[in-house]
């Protein structure tokens, strides 16, 4: 089943993100990913959504998100050009000198920062593709097991010069 | 002019063209009943549960084709509407309820009272939100009238905080233009996609208008039968849909779905072109989706965009009010050639005619034709189960004669009120509630707010002393196995009886000594030469409601029955 990006733009209320979600729970849709942050117009948020369904389920989704008197605008990411990143922070504990070099040969590879440095630990901040960051924590997970995760969905937005 | 929040209240109502306000005080919207109390204009109709509340103020929005009005107090005032705000949002039904709350400073306490109704009420209400400041109050409440009625109608809720009801404020706008960035509703139809849809039709060999609750709330029952008789397009309704043409028009076939007529299902499963107005085809209507009118091109005009291609795929949609969309396609109407279609459709119907052969005792069939031709031109209200079932069935409708009852939702204790809030909304107008036993004790209690309201009625009780559908069911499922739907059941029983038997104990209540002791009257019918009789002196008496209690076998069951998982016309005719 296809992962399909919604952009929302929705009154900057109390509630709505309650009632967007209750959405989604409410009809049993597949909301993989949600996040929510104010606009240039401080009433209007925007909201960034990644949900899992077929084409019929997906049409379905839009509609309804349309018919809440809260949601401005919908707008359909399918077939578009974006960009499209998200924040992911690991912190990997419980580190050898050794481990510790191993860490910093990563980040240098995978282009991330080192956010913070301790004794035994090293904090890696990322702000890649959702699959790039997948592709990052696989690669520590299977070496490292004291890690801790946070991450914070994709932000999307259209691009303005490339096709 | 600095006003408080109350006086503020009280004039948006008033330039909303409000004279009824369904209403049950308590201590946080006690200010508002207080403001009410000098409104000469406004009159408050008390009930005596703030269910039975809302479904009359439901049953008066349904027959009057006004927004109703709602004023409950905090925490159990509110959550008593929950299931009202629900039957008012399936069935698309205008009502603004107002609901008390805390005082601002003591939400999220759990101050005493207090419940987050916004929160629970989100996902059935059409929209719903707390006024946090003074300043906000008029808007949302003028915005509230305007969502409620327009477009897809629906159930809107505004919490008040005790202390915005009392606070003052002097920029107070009552007359600006209404704008709702969020909310536009769709007040065009699209003309090009009418013409595509009529020029489909003009070319069907066996065509059918499937006719949903959508023509009755946009008012197109006129233009409907205009375009059925120029077309010569037989029609088919939805039970939310019936009476939106004449049931006795030539054109008309009858109800669809899972106990409609063998002749309407087989004509929508045989047609080549289904044109569907103001219907959401939902699970009633459609026996097994994948089966469903599948040789038909499905043309499916609706008011909501998200009720289309949801369950059925649609190869035209339209996005359109009824009324709107049907004065649109008279422009282009033309005859079909329907007439060996219409007497194949026939045939079905003389193969299997909607008709209860072999009644055991008093016919239910009987009871409806005399309530047919006795009340043409009233309201009928019913509750739920087989007595709404048989009611969809075989009432007669002409001329404004109305249908009211909960199809969405399917809530029991609905007709008693909402018969009630429909009286109150045309007293000069019979109203007849149908009911089962099980649905009337819901909310009985009601009986002492048409005294107090002093609305006559007619209140039908079919009594089969169990609730009948589910009995069915388990007559038809599961064996016979009554598993807790027998209602003259004492503990001294044997658990597993299987039969209503004279071995039963008494029913409990006595409907009549019930009538009685609110004051209203009683009649108890046991056979079929009784009715008329009951009928002429529940008419004489035009100072309380009557009750008619109609002794009616368990025995009946409501068929045809047809099953979800198979195709519409695969039915059980006989059982």
């Amino acid at each position: 089943m296809e992962m399909r990006w919604l952009s929302l733009y929705v009154e900057n209320e109390v509630g709505v993100l309650a009632k967007i979600a209750g959405l989604f729970s409410g009809k049993c849709y597949n909301l993989h990913s949600l996040t929510v942050g104010e606009t240039e117009d401080v009433t209007i948020s925007r909201m960034t959504l990644c949900v899992e369904g077929d084409d019929n389920t997906f049409e379905q989704i839009k509609k309804q998100l349309n018919c809440m008197v809260e949601v401005i605008k919908v707008i359909d990411l399918s077939g578009k050009s974006l960009h499209k990143k998200e924040v992911l922070y690991i912190k990997v504990k419980s580190l050898k000198d050794s481990d510790k070099a191993e860490i910093m040969r990563i980040a240098q590879v995978y282009d991330v920062k080192i956010a913070d440095y301790g004794k035994d630990s090293i904090l890696l901040e990322c702000l890649q593709t959702e699959n790039q960051n997948n592709n990052l924590i696989n690669l520590i997970t299977k070496s490292y097991h004291n890690v801790e995760v946070v991450r914070g969905g994709s932000v999307a937005i259209e691009s303005i010069s490339m096709k | 002019m600095s006003i408080k929040g109350t006086e503020a209240f009280v004039k948006v109502l008033k330039n909303e063209g409000v004279d009824i306000v369904f209403g049950y005080p308590g201590g946080n919207a006690i200010d508002i009943f207080d403001a009410l109390y000098d409104e000469k204009d406004i009159d408050v109709v008390l009930p005596r549960h703030e269910q039975g509340l809302i479904h009359a103020a439901d049953g008066y929005a349904r027959s009057t084709g006004k927004t109703g009005v709602c004023l409950v107090t905090s925490g159990p005032g509110a959550t008593n509407l929950v299931t009202g705000i629900s039957t008012a949002n399936y069935d698309s039904v205008p009502l603004v309820c107002f609901t008390g709350q805390v005082p601002t400073k003591l939400i999220g306490n759990d101050a005493f009272q207090e419940v987050d109704i916004v929160g629970i009420t989100r996902t059935i209400c059409k929209h719903c939100v707390t006024v946090r400041k003074r300043e906000d109050l008029v808007r949302i409440i003028r915005e509230a009238f305007y969502i409620a009625r327009t477009g897809k109608p629906g159930p809107v809720l505004i919490d008040l905080p005790k202390d915005i009801m009392v606070e003052e404020y002097d920029k107070d706008d009552f007359t600006s233009q209404i704008s709702i960035r969020g909310y536009k509703p769709n007040e065009t139809v699209h003309e090009g996609q009418i013409k595509r849809a009529m020029e489909i039709l003009e070319k069907a060999k066996k065509p059918v208008f499937l006719i949903g609750g959508g023509v009755k709330i946009s008012g197109a029952k006129k233009e409907l039968t205009e375009l059925a008789h120029i077309t010569q397009v037989p029609v088919i309704t939805t039970v939310m849909g019936r009476g939106a043409i004449d049931t006795d028009d030539e054109m008309y076939v009858g109800n669809i779905g899972l106990h409609g007529s063998f002749a309407s299902n087989r004509a929508i499963q045989r047609c080549d072109v289904l044109f569907s107005i103001g219907t959401r085809f939902n699970d009633r209507i459609t026996g097994k989706v994948e089966e469903f009118a599948k040789n038909a091109t499905i043309i499916h005009i609706d008011i909501e965009a998200a009720s289309i291609s949801r369950n059925i795929s649609v190869d035209v949609p339209i996005v359109a009010d009824a009324k709107l969309a049907i004065k649109e396609m008279l422009k282009r109407a033309k005859e079909c050639d329907t007439k060996l279609w219409r007497e194949e459709i026939k045939t079905w119907d003389e193969e299997h005619p909607m008709h209860i052969d072999k009644p055991k005792g008093m016919s239910p069939e009987k009871i409806i034709d005399i309530i047919s031709d006795r009340y043409q031109g009233g309201i009928i209200v019913t509750d739920v189960g087989q007595h709404q079932m048989w009611t969809a069935q075989y009432l007669k409708m002409t001329k404004d004669t109305q249908l009211v009852m909960s199809g969405g939702l399917g809530t029991m204790g609905f007709g008693l009120p909402a018969a009630i809030g429909a009286k109150i909304g045309n007293r000069d107008r019979q109203v007849i509630c149908i009911s089962g036993d099980g649905g009337a004790q819901m909310n009985i209690q009601e009986l002492a707010t048409a005294m107090s309201q002093e609305t006559p009625f007619i209140f039908c009780i079919f009594n089969n002393s169990y609730l009948g559908m589910v009995r069915q069911m388990q007559t038809v499922y599961f064996d016979k196995r009554y598993s807790c739907t027998c209602l003259r059941y004492r503990k001294s029983c044997d658990r597993n009886c299987m039969d209503a038997g004279k071995k039963c104990p008494p029913y409990s209540p006595d409907f009549v000594k019930l009538a009685e002791s609110y004051g209203a009257k009683g009649i108890r019918v046991w056979n079929e030469d009784e009715i008329e009789k009951a009928f002429d002196e529940a008419d004489k008496n035009t100072e309380s409601p009557t009750i008619i209690e109609f002794i009616i076998d368990p025995e009946n069951l409501v068929l045809p029955m047809g099953q979800g998982s198979k195709p519409l016309d695969n039915m059980i005719m006989d059982c």
